[in-house]
């Protein structure tokens, strides 16, 4: 037989069991890209953590407004010093397969994630773990050195470098799922294939073909199987946003994840209710390059900062009302409260565009002597949109900007290699807490493309992540961030806002601010 | 015939081996690598990577590890898929892309050469100014264009078709993107065909048969057809080879899982493993198709058959 009839006989073959199987129960979702893997511990995309979040489960898991809730974990004890958490795990949980979850399944699954011959891209997303660094730097070369034991079975326990307070949240991460011991130990790199998973979630992988689509059903030994309304999911690979807003309206979409934002208008009119823009736990903010004059000059970049009309852009160049932002840490982010402003965020706009240009005489610019400065951003409609726009409203502080596009990888590699005066950047968050997004601005890391640097906002973050209190924490971080809008580190512009467009007939969708929305919690209406 | 087809295999080995290797060096100059994103890396997470995937070695000897492992046939791992290796990939991909492809360049055949052999019969009437421009309309409009289109009119307003994906591979999800691909090709194969058919008609062989008291259809059947057709199966190597390679616009717009878009979509994320692999496999198949045209000239030419 040849390999095409192979090949073919076999889709049919996968295509009669599903449609045998198949319910209306099953949910139709327009998950973007396509998913690197099906092994959590070689992810980085939000479109392959909805398929990550649908078939494994953490200690912790998310609820429908994405709190954190008891997941394989059904309870855990904090030691007085913050470092030690004792995780006890639920009676009874099972992978797909039927073998018990247990807490050496969790050791396994942090030593591998730390090892450095796995390169796991995220796996600096548990350094909070004692040793977890230098095991990945290859400074502790034995993994039991990890802070991570089994006491038992059933007894997990985790040992911090530092007191963490968003831990807990950074435990409802991919990085933080078990993996199978048995399976991943007989069959090495191909456990992750279909036919070889086995997985932990609500439900189990039973089919991918990659460019087109992952399909899932209900995992028959999760505790809470009895609870799930939907019967599996189709995680649809499709970039081109237009076109899947067609298959959204042909119905062969339940969900869409994202959508053309020239569009929107449109929906709102058409597919009234449907359209769900809501808040989201990212920033879309221009770096200035800290170390290279004239932006190494504080009003530069307070002038240039003051004189973007943020008002306009959410709702007049982007159209999805993406709020304007004046702090660095978006609003609504966990463990803080309301975040530190920039001083001059209630100005009318004529009297921000005024202090500017004084900002900029004072710093030697004027008519006469104009600042010429290169903006850089990556190649996309929505970014050159806000270029031009901003470019436009620097014009009249005798601002001459060049624009400047490069592809996504080159853009990002000359940003990290500091050849940028101005540029484009943006940041999603991994876990909900302030220190995600403030840790953009420490000295040295990856992220600071800016290149700002204060000894004393190191020192205050450092202080913070130290304090165990939580309302004490979020003030000595709302210095740090004061500190740093104060001295214009970066020019924060706007808020992301999250777009999905749900069917009327899916239930249970709740809106929430890191955009997760597991299967479990959905439900179809027929 | 064999040793000829032989020989032509072996003689691209070379072009083969210098591609490939004009292609690892120059992908490694391009600015930007695997790993750039967003989301930078910590130099630890970055200095693992590249051990992982023998990025810390020098070049050179990247080099040689590729070439060895692919005189093994191996096409090496690809940065963007974790779970499948370049080669395994494109044996997914192919089966979509060929039943896409191989259609949509039948359909293209057929409808062209039939298209232009009736233009050619009613040159300058009423059915070869239509049908003109019909296929005008084909050849001007691009994909990105035709394909949204498609898919609100068949798709959303009379819902005779899915709008995208390959759902269970029946035939209703493959109409949409066969006609598409096809469109282009069939307008191009049909002027090509009434040209060169207009030619040949005007020839004094066929002038002959008319004489002799032949019809029309049989003249253009029994003794027109093969000559025109030398010009039609020139283009039709090309056509093939662009039409099973797979178009990306197609497979993004309509959702299939086919090989369309990894050159593409490898090259901008510094897939070297996958942009490479895709490269090699692209001109092996054009040099296959290339030789069945030759194949296909010497059967319609006897004076290239006998050279």
């Amino acid at each position: 037989m040849s390999f095409f009839t192979k090949k073919f006989l076999a889709s049919a073959m996968v295509g009669s069991l599903l449609a045998f199987s198949a319910h209306a129960a099953t949910l139709n979702i327009h998950n973007g890209g396509d998913p690197t893997s099906l092994d959590p511990q070689k992810l980085s995309g939000d479109w392959e953590n909805r398929i990550a979040g649908d078939i494994f489960e953490g200690l912790v898991t998310e609820d429908a407004k994405d709190n954190p809730v008891p997941g394989q974990a059904e309870s855990w004890t904090i030691s007085p010093d913050g470092k030690v958490y004792t995780f006890k795990l639920r009676d009874g949980i099972k992978w797909s397969d039927g073998q018990p979850v247990t807490a050496g399944d969790f050791v396994f699954a942090f030593q591998r994630l730390v090892d450095p011959k796995n390169a796991a891209d995220y796996a600096y997303l548990q350094f909070t773990i004692k040793n977890a660094e230098k095991i990945n730097k290859g400074e502790i070369t034995d993994l039991n050195e990890l802070g991570v034991k089994a006491i038992d079975d059933k007894t997990l326990e985790i040992t911090l470098e530092n007191p963490t307070p968003y831990f807990i949240n950074a435990l409802m991460h991919y990085t933080a799922y078990p993996l199978p011991k048995h399976v991943v130990e007989a069959k090495g790199q191909d456990w992750v294939k279909i036919g070889n998973i086995v997985t932990n979630g609500p439900y189990k992988p039973v089919e991918w073909v990659p460019g087109s689509h992952v399909t899932t059903v209900k995992n028959d030994q999760y505790y809470g199987v009895k609870d799930l309304k939907i019967d599996g999911a189709k995680f649809f690979v499709l970039e081109d946003q237009e076109a899947a807003l067609k298959r959204y309206r042909a119905g062969e979409f339940d969900i869409m994840t994202d959508f053309p934002t020239d569009q929107y208008e449109w929906m709102k009119k058409n597919l009234p209710g449907q359209a769900h823009v809501s808040p989201f736990l990212a920033s879309y903010y221009y770096v200035v390059n800290a170390q290279k004059p004239p932006f190494n000059d504080k009003r530069v970049r307070q002038a240039l900062s003051m004189a973007v009309n943020r008002e306009v852009i959410g709702p007049q160049i982007l159209g999805t009302q993406e709020p304007a932002a004046y702090s660095w840490v978006p609003p609504g982010t966990a463990n803080y409260g309301e975040p530190a402003y920039v001083s001059w965020k209630d100005l009318p706009y004529k009297d921000k565009v005024e202090e500017a240009k004084k900002l900029l005489k004072e710093a030697g610019f004027g008519p006469d002597h104009p600042l010429k400065a290169q903006l850089r951003y990556n190649t996309n409609d929505n970014h050159k949109r806000v270029a031009v726009a901003i470019a436009s409203m620097w014009k009249p502080l005798g601002v001459e900007i060049e624009l400047y596009n490069a592809e996504t990888k080159v853009h990002y590699d000359e940003m990290q290699r500091g050849q940028v005066e101005i540029g484009r950047a943006g940041w999603i968050a991994d876990y909900n807490d302030p220190d995600n997004f403030l840790n953009l601005l420490t000295t040295g890391v990856s992220m600071n493309y800016g290149r700002w640097s204060n000894p004393d906002y190191d020192k205050l973050i450092k202080e913070g992540n130290a304090e165990r209190d939580i309302g004490k924490r979020a003030e000595i971080f709302k210095k740090a961030e004061q500190l740093a809008l104060d001295d214009s580190a970066a020019i924060p512009l706007y808020y992301y806002v999250s777009k999905n467009v749900v069917s009327p007939k899916v239930e249970g969708f709740v809106d929430n601010i890191q955009d997760i929305h597991r299967t479990r919690w959905l439900s179809i209406k027929e | 015939m064999i040793k000829y087809a032989f020989r032509r295999l072996l003689s691209t080995i070379p072009v083969l081996w210098i591609a490939v290797t004009a292609c690892f060096f120059v992908l490694r100059l391009a600015p930007g690598g695997p790993f750039d994103g967003e989301r930078p890396l910590p130099p630890v997470i970055l200095k693992n990577l590249a051990i992982h995937y023998n990025l810390d070695k020098p070049l050179v000897q990247q080099y040689l590890i590729y070439v060895g492992d692919l005189l093994k046939g191996d096409l090496g791992p690809s940065f963007a898929s974790e779970d499948f290796t370049v080669a395994q990939q494109i044996m997914i991909g192919l089966p979509y892309t060929f039943t896409i492809g191989t259609a949509a360049f039948l359909i293209a055949i057929i409808v062209g050469v039939a298209v232009g052999c009736l233009g050619a019969l009613y040159q300058n009437k009423a059915p070869d100014y239509i049908l003109s421009a019909l296929i005008l309309v084909g050849v001007v409009l691009p994909n990105f264009l035709i394909a949204p289109i498609m898919q609100l009119v068949f798709g959303i307003h009379l819902a005779w078709f899915p709008v995208g994906g390959w759902g269970d591979g029946s035939i209703k999800y493959l109409v949409l993107p066969i006609v598409v691909l096809a469109l282009p090709h069939a307008g191009r194969i049909s002027r090509i065909t009434r040209g060169s058919m207009i030619e040949v008609m005007n020839q004094n062989f066929i002038r002959t048969a008319k004489a002799k008291g032949i019809g029309p259809r049989l003249t253009v059947m029994r003794h027109a057809l093969k000559p025109a057709m030398m010009p039609v199966v020139s283009y039709l190597g090309p056509a093939a080879s662009y039409l099973l390679t797979g178009s990306l616009v197609v497979e993004s717009i309509f959702g299939l899982p086919g090989i369309g878009r990894y050159f593409v979509n490898a090259a901008l994320n510094r897939d070297y493993g996958m942009v490479l692999g895709t490269v090699i496999f692209y001109m092996v198949l054009i040099v296959f198709l290339n030789l069945l045209v030759d194949i296909a000239y010497a059967w319609l030419d006897p004076k290239v058959r006998n050279r």
